[in-house]
């Protein structure tokens, strides 16, 4: 086990690299020169101009010179300064961090939720109309685009049904809480504002739902088919000889086991989650690093955009350790490869 | 490799055949959206590009899904969506199925340095998110439904290296092929001929069940703008039009449903193809 996890971490420096290497190279092949976003184009024409700000950017250096330069500043911190807000981009990224944290963990938690639920119905009542009806709507809770569903949720329950408040944080005239985890719920919660803490939760209820829908359908399938095999076990068959009833036979006895493989996964939903916080947060106008790299790609605002991809791969990469950690726990065979 | 490691199971039941009622209803929504594909320039509807009707339309009798902010038919631009969809997802998958599985069979095959070059290579591809490494490809080759075909391309290839080698690896061991081997047959002869006809069941089944994420991460690229431009019809570009007139619903309605009925579709179509071609699973 010790080793496993040694062997993984070791090969997490090399990922990283990678990571950076691809994003450098991408960075430097973009179609347009980043000179003229500099300088401007009409300054193009004047060679000292573009010689004074070739060495101002360093671009008048070899290309592995660039790429040290490069990597020596991702490891103080310095992600280079985006074009479009003209701020450190490894600022903007942190100021963005707790908005599409509480988004993606409140979608984790309802994605999880319903989707436990469905799978465990789904099993129980398997091959029948129930279970079809469960597998269909999970389905199309993964096959839906994001961008979409969350126009349509939007319309019905904030225009036409008056249920949710429209998209953002906040209602546009409410002033924040004052800052202490970046969470507005719980920030509102710490400074006893109970008429801000629901006005928050409030917004986060649909965009929560919108992200949630696309984790629900993994969860429950998983759910699903590891509960089918826990119910036909012998201690199933025992607990109900024993005159238990179903809701304790299916959530205490058979649940239970059924959670370890689902656990696990729960973090490889991850990458469905960053892909879908990219556009439920332009839908809702969430201001968090999902709608920061989209308006970074429409402004082609390379520093931005690398930053994001840069961190976002490293994100990836963590939750993916962590899951095949936690898998390697749950199933010792795993550890022996 | 953490799903190959669940112990298959046997079936406790029998299918009374292929055809159940999800793979027929995958077969049919995708044939239609072939068929239209292929042909909706010759329906008499009517031109996508037009101004038809007043803008901004509710759905009534002459225009079904309503008309657009330049009172154009929303219901034939839907159509005509699927052929850029469809076309450019196509071309992702036979370029990414190609690429991929042509790189995996030679890592699987060769083994050694060449090996773990390529799949390095592939591990460091897919520790990028999906979404953010083809916004960081489209957005530096520049915006445009070719260059969002090579980001997808790019994002895609490495989940088929994989999987070949995978395959390339478990009917290398297989008698057959030693003794293709000790019978003279040189190692291309022994990939093409004796190891890869083989290898195609899982491929096959994946690029079914993918070709509908590619559509969905086709239409996300165009809704966020480094996709199809306007006025191209499309139907990401189509959605993100219609967020701009939010309160007139039915712009993005034809072509949200559009994309999810591809989507569905080809899911039902690999569930169904998966069980056709490997029995075991399920």
């Amino acid at each position: 086990m010790t080793r496993y996890i040694i062997r993984r971490l070791i090969a997490m420096p090399f990922l990283l690299l990678g990571i950076i290497t691809i994003a450098f190279f991408i960075s430097h092949n973009t179609r347009g020169d980043p000179l003229i976003s500099i300088i401007g184009e009409r300054q193009m024409e004047n060679p000292d101009v573009v010689a004074a700000a070739k060495a101002r950017w360093g671009l008048d250096k070899s290309l592995p010179e660039q790429y040290a330069i490069y990597v020596g500043n991702l490891t103080t911190g310095d992600f280079g300064t985006s074009l479009r807000t003209k701020r450190p981009v490894a600022q903007d990224l942190l100021d963005r961090l707790p908005a599409t944290l509480e988004l993606v963990i409140a979608a984790m938690l309802a994605g999880s939720l319903t989707g436990i639920v469905l799978g465990v119905i789904a099993a129980r009542f398997r091959d029948s109309g129930i279970d079809h009806l469960a597998r269909l709507w999970a389905l199309i809770g993964s096959s839906t685009p994001v961008f979409w569903s969350g126009l349509i949720l939007l319309y019905v329950f904030s225009v036409a049904l008056g249920w949710l408040p429209g998209p953002g944080r906040l209602n546009a005239r409410t002033l924040p809480p004052e800052t202490i985890t970046g969470f507005l719920t719980i920030d509102s919660l710490l400074s006893g504002n109970l008429q801000l803490f629901r006005e928050s939760l409030y917004h986060l209820i649909l965009p929560a739902l919108v992200l949630g829908w696309t984790v629900m359908g993994i969860v429950s399938r998983l759910v699903r088919v590891s509960m089918l095999d826990v119910l036909s076990q012998d201690y199933i068959v025992a607990a109900r000889a024993r005159g238990a009833r179903e809701l304790r036979v299916l959530f205490n006895h058979a649940l239970r086991n059924a959670m370890i493989p689902t656990l696990t996964i729960i973090g490889f939903t991850f990458a469905y989650l960053i892909t879908g916080a990219v556009l439920t947060e332009t839908i809702f106008s969430w201001p968090g690093i999902g709608s920061y790299a989209v308006d970074a790609a429409r402004n082609l605002d390379y520093p931005a955009i690398m930053g994001v991809t840069i961190v976002g791969g490293m994100a990836f990469l963590l939750s993916n350790l962590l899951t095949d950690i936690a898998y390697a726990f749950a199933d010792p065979r795993i550890r022996l490869r | 490799m953490s799903a190959s490691s669940a112990p298959a199971k046997p079936r406790s039941f029998a299918l009374p055949s292929h055809l159940t009622l999800p793979v027929l209803l995958g077969a049919a929504i995708t044939l239609f959206w072939i068929v239209t594909a292929l042909s909706v320039d010759l329906w008499p509807i009517y031109d996508p590009l037009d101004m038809v009707a007043r803008r901004l339309m509710p759905p009534s009798a002459e225009h079904w899904f309503g008309t657009d902010a330049l009172g154009r038919d929303v219901l034939t631009r839907t159509l005509h969506g699927a052929r850029s969809s469809l076309i450019m997802s196509c071309a992702v998958i036979f370029f990414a199925v190609s690429i991929g599985s042509a790189l995996g069979a030679i890592a699987g095959y060769a083994g050694g340095f060449i090996d773990n070059a390529i799949m390095r290579l592939v591990d460091v591809t897919l520790s990028f998110p999906p979404i953010l490494l083809a916004m960081a490809v489209t957005a530096a080759l520049g915006p445009g439904l070719e260059n969002a075909a090579i980001a997808m391309i790019i994002v895609w290839w490495p989940a088929y290296a994989r999987l070949m080698r995978g395959q390339v690896l478990a009917v290398k061991a297989r008698e057959h092929v030693e003794a293709a081997v000790a019978g003279g047959a040189g190692h291309a002869r022994t990939l093409i001929r004796h190891i890869l006809p083989l290898c195609w069941g899982p491929i096959l089944i994946n690029a079914t069940m993918d070709f509908g994420q590619v559509v969905l991460l086709a239409a996300s690229l165009s809704f966020i703008g480094l996709g199809a431009s306007p006025p191209t019809p499309e139907w990401g570009s189509m959605i993100s039009e219609g967020a701009i007139h939010f309160y007139q619903w039915w712009i993005c309605a034809g072509p949200g449903l559009a994309i999810l009925s591809v989507v569905l579709g080809f899911n039902f179509l690999g569930d169904g193809l998966s069980d056709y071609l490997d029995p075991r699973r399920s």
